[in-house]
């Protein structure tokens, strides 16, 4: 059967919205399926708000733009309020506790909040928040493998920082591992 | 043309394909200047270009770039420059000279909204400009639209390949998402597309050989009617590069007309209403100078009504028009300023086509 997921993340400039859509894309092209990464690219990504959204699809993509999304990963309270609306019926929305005050009250959709920043200062790097909530998403979605992902830290860290790579892996890790407990429904 | 491709599939910017597609076209000269949405392909030149094999120059301003490649291309050179909808406008002098100089270049407009400074997101609305000429006297340019990072590469050789062969500038009209997307790309290798230098290049006083000297201005109508003429007869013979896709079109009711991007959200459209029991098929013109009018009047007897949609108010929905010349209904659904229609917006578009038809018969 095809299999297609449509994803939008969602969040402050600064928080890795863009970088985490890169690396699913690498990663989906590692298992060879066709991809799509289309970024916000306006003013948003010079502070604000940024997205970008990832089609991952064992067939071609037809129009790079989607009507409605299988997982919204929404970082801030902006993105919440703009995107809760987009996910589909039985898709799931993934959020960050420490910035979203008003969730969404949707009952036919899957809700998972995360304390990723939390978790990432108890590593003492908060850069690898965004890292985290890949993991919870990757652990979500039946699309990559871990080690598709790994790969694809390779291809989008620049060698320069591939030593921060298993301090990466051990965020993806723990993202996996607290969302196996922290869905809302 | 022969074209070769890498075994490697990459995952890369339409931009950044377009312009490591110009490095393995072998271009001699790149000469820009920056703007969003396009500048990774300055960006991308300036820093995997080899010195050796040419220029690549970021230029004071748009009005440089273009004289530049005008300069350029009159010594025989492989050149070509990219800019967006706001440089596009201030290049058309240039342009305009070249066309009349009967040079060869690729140019690449990643447009964006406007009109005026505009935003930075993606736009059709450059149709008219890119298509009808755009600057002064009866030009026009070859203008292929490309809808994926795949034709972002490919469009390079195609578009230079069909320059050199007609001595006429070659336009790749993008938009701003197919610039910044990201898809997989398999690039086509160097040595694709042969160069030599032309024998009409002015490259200086040879010893028993009249020099070349390449002008647009002629001090008597005739000599000026007459080159008019000639550039009419090569428009007429570029009829024959037209290129189109079409999709679908069997039995369909209805017919979408597309290009670039709005083709691709069509695409998911025209699925969605077939998979609704709506007959749809879909004609995207590849090639919008020189325009498919032949296949899409033919299409136009068969069809119940046609739809055209665009990033715009509605500018190639008049070339539509006026080819179908009421066979069949015409209608038009377009975004303007940078945004996008989703492929539920023309779904619902195709819906209320069929109820209207229905009514009708």
């Amino acid at each position: 059967m095809d299999k297609i997921h449509e994803i939008v993340f969602a969040g402050f400039g600064g928080q890795g919205i863009l970088s985490m859509g890169k690396i699913l894309a690498y990663a989906g092209l590692e298992e060879g399926y066709e991809v799509c990464w289309l970024p916000s690219y306006g003013p948003e990504m010079r502070g604000g708000t940024a997205n970008c959204s990832v089609i991952i699809s064992s067939r071609k993509i037809l129009s790079p733009i989607s009507t409605k999304y299988d997982c919204g990963i929404l970082l801030n309270q902006p993105s919440m309020d703009k995107f809760e609306s987009k996910i589909k019926s039985c898709g799931i929305c993934i959020y960050e506790k420490a910035e979203i005050i008003k969730v969404t009250e949707r009952e036919d959709i899957n809700i998972l909040g995360l304390s990723a920043f939390e978790e990432a200062q108890k590593m003492e790097v908060k850069q690898v928040a965004n890292m985290i909530v890949l993991g919870a998403l990757i652990n979500n979605i039946n699309i990559v493998k871990i080690e598709s992902v790994l790969k694809a830290l390779e291809d989008v860290l620049p060698a320069r920082h591939h030593h921060l790579i298993p301090l990466n892996k051990k965020a993806l890790l723990k993202g996996m591992e607290l969302a196996e407990k922290e869905f809302i429904h | 043309m022969n074209m070769k491709y890498d075994n490697n599939v990459k995952l890369m910017k339409g931009n950044e394909a377009l312009a490591e597609a110009a490095i393995r076209a072998e271009i001699d000269g790149y000469f820009g200047y920056p703007i969003t949405p396009q500048s990774e392909i300055l960006e991308y030149l300036s820093k995997n270009f080899n010195e050796e094999d040419g220029v690549v120059l970021q230029a004071e301003s748009e009005i440089a770039a273009i004289n530049m490649v005008y300069g350029a291309a009159g010594s025989g050179k492989r050149v070509m420059t990219s800019t967006s909808s706001p440089g596009m406008s201030l290049m058309l002098e240039g342009i305009s000279y070249i066309t009349a100089a009967q040079l060869p270049c690729l140019l690449v407009n990643v447009s964006r909204g406007g009109p005026g400074l505009g935003t930075i997101q993606p736009s059709q609305a450059d149709y008219f400009q890119s298509t009808k000429g755009g600057g002064h006297g009866d030009y026009r340019l070859i203008v292929l639209a490309p809808n994926s990072v795949q034709e972002m590469a490919d469009f390079v050789f195609d578009a230079i390949y069909l320059a050199e062969k007609y001595r006429n500038p070659a336009l790749i009209l993008s938009d701003g998402t197919l610039g910044q997307m990201m898809e997989k790309v398999r690039l086509p290798e160097k040595g694709s597309l042969p160069k030599s230098i032309p024998e009409w290049a002015a490259k200086g006083k040879i010893k028993n050989k009249e020099r070349n000297i390449i002008y647009t201005s002629a001090v008597d109508p005739t000599v000026m009617e007459n080159l008019n003429k000639e550039l009419q007869n090569k428009y007429a013979l570029l009829q024959q590069e037209v290129r189109y896709e079409l999709s679908q079109i069997e039995d369909a009711e209805i017919l979408i007309v597309a290009f670039g991007l709005s083709a691709r959200i069509c695409s998911k459209a025209q699925e969605m209403a077939n998979d609704n029991g709506l007959s749809v098929g879909l004609l995207r013109p590849i090639t919008l100078y020189p325009f498919p009018s032949d296949t899409i009047y033919k299409l136009a007897q068969k069809v119940q009504a046609i739809l055209v949609v665009e990033l715009s108010a509605g500018q190639m929905v008049e070339d539509v028009k006026l080819v179908v010349n009421g066979s069949c209904p015409v209608f038009f659904h377009g975004r303007m300023g940078g945004e996008v229609p989703t492929p539920d917006e023309i779904f619902f578009e195709l819906k209320k086509i069929t109820d209207k038809q229905a009514v009708k018969n």
